[in-house]
């Protein structure tokens, strides 16, 4: 009686469990069973293991397998599994050296013909690996470049089961196949960095997306159509600084799970930018699928920004199912087979013309929405979640001769500026951007001048802001001191914080 | 067709001198009733033991163990049984095996015995 033992990865959304992968040989009729809740790709592995043994010129050994991967109770699905199960069958089969592949990984999709294909979220499968003290690690060759951005981990890319084999110590010729290579990401988004000075005028608008920038907030944009609020929007994400080294490496693994990342460049480094349809479903935004659930846009905007343009026309489910994640930064996907965490740290822009038909600026004399379709146009976006976005700013039609605006490397020079303030001050707190503090913390900070909260109980008794309202109310404030220099916000800042959040109607 | 038979009543020989070689009594061969056939019926100290021969020449279509299919099986431990009910023999146990035979162009055949099928 032997047993072959091997190692893999079963990823949970981002969090990778290490799998042992256990094969019995025994004497009895022919059979290949795989236990330990396989989902149907899994299960398919068989077929392509077997074909995939016999392709690369191995004997397909004559007995009764059984393959378990343990702990039996966690659901595993995918083809990442293939490679282990094959290098596990061959060690029971003693076709290769059982002890040299015992306390390595094995992450890969077979080919029929033995090729070792890429597969997705090679680099949380890879760190957790590496987290659970296992650092030999021997992934596709298309995925090599990936894994090896996990620090500690031992890479070892391969372009057939035979190679893995003789790797082993295994009596077989390695074939000199192609190797596979990853499918194409998705276009990558355009490299040339889209500048603000393109957008002529709008100053109130650039200004507001200079405070976004600098502290995080979240924005709506309302205008007629044309004003440039998509402009606006693309131009955001060049604002805002470089990723951190935690950050990127949590960036990447979202993006990796999703199957939207390109190894050759590295860690993701830039802030992504996700720009979602207004027919995308809930389950688009914010992950679904079947089996364990994929990370959606509001995942891969993590640390990015989400731009929801003509907001209104999303449907009511899509916007709802954003307060999670805009409140707690983190999506929890539950389903049958188990629960999903993907982070949803993102900065929110919503771009919506003032009405359906989006003449409604000015005194409206153009508009020939009714009242009634007006009202039910932005009720969609209003109540809880507009609660949430701190920065509201309305776009007038541009006039001939807007002046040209500044570009975007001048403004990011503020931003960081600005940013590097707001971290000085929460130096110690698990907080980094303004954005993300609780009002109490804000307030203890305010200093002496009663004054500065006058204003802002005012528009609270007159029912403009909510509580909520008030408390992020002082956080754009302190965003507009730290971009001005200022040690803490003055009436002024909270004055102008106030008619950034209510789009001058509640001042 | 006469050589396919030649080649099953080869393995079969070459299966009931393994079995002998092991120490069994050899009760029957190529016992038939209504429902089929049994190849051979040895007893393995006081187990029974209901054997099934397959046969090949070369493993071009598959190895002969994996000829042995799940229906095949299910006719052999029904065939034990009607031999049990004609014969006077009463064993501790029963048990199905499968003995595979090779026979390749030159040189000894290969016999693979798998104990306990079922």
């Amino acid at each position: 009686m032997v047993l072959g033992r091997t190692l893999a990865v079963a990823l949970v959304g981002l969090t990778g469990h290490v799998v042992e992968v256990e094969a019995h040989l025994a004497p009895s009729l022919p059979a290949f069973t795989l236990v330990g809740l396989p989902d149907a790709s899994l299960a398919e592995a068989r077929d392509r293991v077997r074909a995939a043994v016999t392709s690369s010129g191995l004997a397909w050994p004559n007995r009764r397998i059984t393959v378990n991967l343990s702990p039996a109770t966690l659901a595993k699905s995918g083809s990442s599994f293939d490679l282990a199960v094959a290098v596990a069958t061959l060690a029971g089969a003693e076709l290769l050296e059982p002890a040299a592949a015992a306390g390595v990984v094995h992450i890969g999709e077979l080919g029929l013909d033995g090729r070792v294909r890429p597969v997705r979220g090679v680099l949380p499968a890879v760190a957790s690996a590496v987290a659970a003290g296992r650092p030999r690690v021997v992934v596709p060759h298309a995925n090599a470049a990936e894994a090896a951005l996990v620090p500690g981990a031992r890479v070892a890319g391969v372009g057939s089961l035979a190679e893995v084999a003789a790797r082993y110590g295994a009596d077989v010729d390695v074939p000199d196949l192609e190797l596979a290579r990853l499918e194409a990401a998705p276009a990558a988004p355009a490299s040339r960095v889209l500048d603000l000075g393109d957008v002529v005028g709008q100053s109130d608008a650039r200004e507001c997306l200079e405070v976004a920038a600098a502290g995080g907030h979240h924005l709506l944009m309302v205008g007629p159509p044309g004003t440039g609020k998509t402009m606006l929007a693309a131009r955001l994400p060049g604002l805002l600084p470089d990723l951190d080294e935690a950050d990127a490496v949590e960036v990447t693994a979202v993006h990796s799970v999703a199957g939207t990342f390109d190894p050759g460049g590295g860690l993701l480094r830039r802030p992504p930018f996700e720009d979602p349809h207004h027919t995308a479903t809930p389950a688009s935004v914010v992950g679904g699928g079947s089996g364990t659930p994929r990370p959606g846009a509001a995942s891969r905007a993590h640390r990015g920004v989400l731009f929801l343009d003509e907001a209104p026309e999303f449907s009511t489910a899509v916007l709802q199912t954003l307060r999670q994640p805009l409140e707690h930064g983190e999506l929890v996907l539950h389903r049958a087979h188990g629960t999903a965490r993907y982070p949803a740290r993102f900065q929110l822009v919503l771009a919506a013309n003032p009405c359906p038909c989006g003449k409604a600026v000015g005194k409206g004399l153009e508009c020939t929405c009714r009242s009634e379709q007006r009202r039910r146009y932005f009720g969609k976006l209003s109540g809880p979640l507009l609660d949430r976005v701190d920065l509201q700013v309305e776009l007038q039609p541009a006039r001939a001769g807007g002046a040209e605006g500044e570009s975007t490397a001048d403004v990011a020079r503020r931003v960081a500026a600005a940013r590097q303030a707001a971290r000085e001050r929460l130096a110690g707190t698990p907080w980094r951007t303004g954005a993300e503090v609780p009002g109490g913390w804000l307030r203890e900070r305010l200093g002496p001048d009663a004054s500065l909260l006058g204003d802002l109980d005012r528009a609270l008794d007159r029912g403009t802001l909510s509580m909520r309202g008030v408390d992020r109310v002082l956080r754009v404030a302190w965003t507009l001191a730290d971009l001005a220099g200022r040690d803490a916000p003055g009436r002024d800042d909270v004055g102008r914080a106030l008619l950034l959040r209510t789009r001058g109607h509640g001042a | 067709m006469r050589a396919k038979d030649a080649v099953g009543r080869y393995g079969e020989d070459v299966a009931e001198k393994h079995v002998l070689a092991a120490g069994w009594q050899v009760l029957d061969r190529n016992w038939r009733c209504r429902d089929g056939e049994i190849d051979l019926v040895g007893l393995d100290g006081d187990e029974l033991v209901v054997v099934e021969v397959k046969t090949r020449r070369s493993t071009a279509y598959g190895h002969p163990a994996e000829a042995v299919t799940r229906l095949k099986l299910a006719r052999v431990r029904r065939l034990a049984a009607a031999w049990l009910a004609e014969h006077d023999v009463r064993p501790s146990s029963v048990r199905v095996d499968v003995i595979a035979v090779l026979l390749p162009r030159s040189g000894a055949p290969v016999v693979e015995h798998l104990v306990g099928v079922i």
